[in-house]
């Protein structure tokens, strides 16, 4: 979470902890302003979205990584490259299918629940970390590749890890004729 | 060296922030006597010199000023129209200044949504499949180059021919862009830019750049 060197060495670490409390104080907000769940969950996906565009820029300043050709290179870049950088964690990354478009980032470490031990009871389909899927989808389109990005596994419902699917809808062969 | 010009397109080839850093304005004002020994021809909206360049007056340059005040496309401030207005020698002896005209913001809008459809058509006709677009034009007074971000966002710089470093300083265009364009939360995505810190922040990227002349590393 600190800003680009440049010249200078400027380094505003802002530490973890009061992200980690902005993000629980946003979840604990929007759970008393909506009484369903699932309007919760839409919330922190389109916030995420909204995040997410204008994160893939500076995602692409700064890293430099070149266009991926395929939907696997996207996926390895996302778990190794972008996770790394912004939540310092690299989730392993596999193919859930024989199509080669469904992938699945396993997380064993998620420092954005590091302080939360269980959801209450009357929350039990709150997608706590939906805006991470929020911001994937929306960078993802920006760079044109539609994506449906969402929580297989939560470890905070009691599954044993932390899974977040991704399937890309859409052929890149369609993006041949927009810009290269 | 000097970096000229940089221009920001976004994904649909609209212009949404231009900057004129430096302009090698070689503007020169003479007095004459009639008869005028220059051939002067209306054009688009300005009176240019066709022929009888001389002593920094080139073809090409437009009437910008008759005895000291700026003409409004083909007529003097007074609103006479500029031609008659030379044709006659009741007004002589005359000063006019004449220059490179400035391209105007309309101008500015239409050529970079040119240049966006030239990019595209470029990276078709590429023989290679998946290749770039433009990366440069190169002419003997300044060179442009382009960098297409992977979401589609293309900046351009006008530089010196001679001028290197130009590669790093695109790079750390999109880096102020993605800091102080993006990351203001006021900022609509693809509309144009009016952030005051992504101006200074440019600024200084290029005074930088340019400091490091054409020996440099650039940045």
């Amino acid at each position: 979470m600190s800003r680009s060197p440049g010249r200078k060495q400027e380094n505003h670490k802002i530490s973890r902890e009061l992200f980690v409390l902005t993000y629980g104080a946003l979840v604990a907000q929007l759970c008393k302003d909506y009484e369903k769940d699932e309007d919760v969950n839409a919330c922190l996906d389109k916030m995420g979205y909204s995040i997410g565009i204008r994160l893939i820029d500076d995602f692409l300043a700064r890293s430099a990584v070149k266009k991926c050709r395929s939907y696997s290179e996207t996926a390895d870049v996302i778990a190794q490259v972008a996770f790394k950088m912004y939540l310092g964690v690299t989730p392993s990354v596999s193919c859930s299918n024989t199509t080669g478009n469904e992938f699945s980032l396993i997380l064993d470490k998620n420092p954005l629940v590091d302080f939360v031990e269980e959801l209450p009871a009357e929350r039990a389909s709150l997608c706590y970390c939906n805006l991470l899927c929020g911001v994937i989808r929306g960078a993802l389109e920006m760079v044109h590749l539609a994506a449906e990005v969402s929580f297989l596994q939560d470890r905070l419902k009691g599954d044993a890890v932390t899974e977040i699917g991704i399937t890309f809808l859409r052929k890149p062969e369609d993006r041949k004729h927009r810009r290269n | 060296m000097a970096i000229f010009s940089v221009y920001v397109v976004n994904k649909a080839g609209g212009l949404i922030y231009q900057l004129d850093h430096y302009a090698p304005r070689a503007d020169t004002e003479k007095t004459f006597s009639f008869p005028l020994d220059l051939v002067l021809r209306p054009h688009d909206e300005r009176v240019v010199v066709a022929f009888g360049q001389r002593d920094g007056i080139r073809v090409g340059h437009a009437v910008l000023a008759i005895n000291g005040a700026e003409v409004n496309g083909r007529f003097t401030a007074d609103g006479k129209d500029v031609l008659e207005y030379l044709s006659n020698p009741a007004n002589y002896p005359v000063s006019i200044r004449f220059g490179r005209h400035r391209l105007s913001s309309n101008e500015k809008l239409m050529l970079a949504s040119m240049f966006h459809s030239l990019f595209a058509i470029g990276s078709q006709l590429s023989p290679e499949v998946g290749s770039s677009g433009i990366e440069m034009l190169e002419t003997d007074t300044f060179k442009l180059h382009c960098f297409q971000t992977l979401t589609g966002i293309k900046f351009m710089v006008l530089a010196d021919p001679r001028q290197t470093g130009i590669d790093a300083l695109l790079r750390k265009i999109y880096e102020i862009y993605s800091d102080f364009a993006l990351k203001n939360p006021f900022y609509s995505l693809e509309m144009p830019i009016r952030c005051e810190l992504f101006d200074q922040n440019l600024k200084l990227a290029l005074e930088v750049a340019e400091k490091a002349g054409p020996f440099g590393p650039g940045s």
